[in-house]
């Protein structure tokens, strides 16, 4: 079976568990945890990610800045990138993916679509049960 | 059954639609095909009975072999008939069991939710990080951009902030229980949502959702919402569970954080004691 790894970078732990609570559905999952970016790009050194969810306010370093290390980075750039945030306005989600995130969720999050959107990215849609 | 089980459940049975719809289509492609050749079949005995002189078929004893393929066109007509409303039953079965999949990932959804609020509320007995998770649920789980947390002082009977997101403390009113509507939530321990939320106006004295605290009948406080996200145009029916979880459930962790504060001062205080007594 195969095993993807998957970084939740996000600062509230009531949040960093709904989201594991959603991803824990899919199969041959691994999950990281960061509190923040500079946690996020800590980790980003110690596996090699299938996929990124963070969060944008956070403290430290936001997830905004996190998505524009990343996409600059040669190892990591092709990492797809999925943003969960508060901020719900059209400019918020346009400045997220023209620094390179693939997806933006604004909150409150549906398990749902962390769910739908977590298959999408590991093109996991046509597996049964993955 | 495990959700991954579920999901094979799900995708067998939608397998095995499918392989039903695919037969009863070929079935049914195969009976217009025999029902057209017995028709073309029909048509040649009566061109070459009316060529022989016998005329058509009216007489009153029709040929045995014509009648016979009459009555299997109709048998097939008829067999083609109960196919397709066969297929239209698995249709609307298989439309029933959609609609019951897309309420069963949207109540698993909800129960996540409350879950992790729940588990959240009561993980800590220090009572700034439980004020901290409640936090973190109205803005997260809820979607609420402005409000605040406030506490009855039972000495001076007035409700007071604790913690406040998106506004000033100073803003949100202290207020005598039964004082306004914010004071008669905490009098009444019932919920107060504002009528309509579209032509909502913010005033401090009176917010969208007022929710009050309660270990049992007893209130020890009230949640303030004044602004939701600007992606959150209304409440979703998960929304009230979670308001109602925090109703009771905040309640309790707020209230088991203050009693285990206060009793690890006592505590304190008596080993200070027993420590000076004992030197």
């Amino acid at each position: 079976m195969s095993s993807y790894n998957v970084l939740v970078v996000e600062d509230s732990p009531t949040m960093r568990q709904l989201i594991i609570f959603a991803l824990k559905r899919i199969r041959g999952l691994n999950i990281v945890e960061a509190t923040d970016g500079v946690d996020g790009l800590k980790k980003l050194n110690d596996t090699r990610f299938d996929m990124i969810l963070t969060d944008i306010n956070m403290p430290v370093m936001d997830g905004l800045k996190l998505v524009s290390l990343v996409r600059k980075d040669p190892i990591y750039k092709t990492i797809p990138i999925i943003v969960i945030t508060t901020e719900g306005a059209n400019e918020d989600r346009d400045r997220a993916l023209a620094l390179g995130a693939d997806e933006y969720i604004p909150k409150p999050i549906q398990t749902t679509k962390i769910l739908e959107v977590a298959r999408r990215f590991l093109n996991l849609n046509d597996k049964v049960g993955g | 059954m495990s959700e991954s089980e579920e999901d094979k459940g799900i995708a067998k049975r939608v397998e095995e639609f499918l392989q039903v719809f695919k037969k009863g289509a070929d079935f049914t492609q195969d009976l217009l095909k025999e029902n057209e050749r017995l028709r073309y079949k029909v048509l040649e005995l009566e061109n070459a009975l009316s060529k022989s002189g016998a005329g058509p078929i009216k007489s009153a004893e029709p040929d045995p072999e014509v009648v016979e393929l009459r009555r299997r066109v109709a048998e097939l007509e008829e067999e083609n008939r109960a196919i397709l409303d066969r297929i239209r039953h698995v249709e609307a079965e298989n439309l029933s069991f959609a609609n019951r999949y897309v309420d069963i990932e949207a109540e698993n959804n909800n129960l996540a939710n409350l879950y992790i609020a729940s588990y959240q509320l009561h993980s800590t007995l220090d009572f700034r990080e439980v004020l901290q998770v409640i936090m973190e649920i109205i803005i997260n789980l809820i979607g609420a951009e402005e409000f605040a947390i406030l506490l009855l002082d039972e000495k001076t009977n007035k409700i007071e902030v604790v913690a406040t997101e998106g506004v000033e403390s100073e803003d949100v009113p202290s207020l005598e229980v039964g004082e306004g509507i914010i004071g008669k939530v905490a009098q009444t321990g019932e919920n107060y949502f504002v009528k309509d939320l579209d032509t909502y106006q913010k005033d401090f004295q009176k917010p969208i959702v007022c929710i009050p605290l309660k270990i049992k009948d007893h209130v020890i406080g009230v949640i303030v919402i004044y602004k939701l996200f600007v992606q959150k145009s209304h409440f979703a029916e998960v929304d009230y569970e979670l308001f109602t979880l925090l109703a009771g459930h905040a309640a309790t962790a707020i209230f088991s954080s203050k009693l285990y504060s206060e009793s690890e001062r006592k505590l304190s205080t008596i080993q200070g004691f027993i420590e000076l007594l004992t030197q």
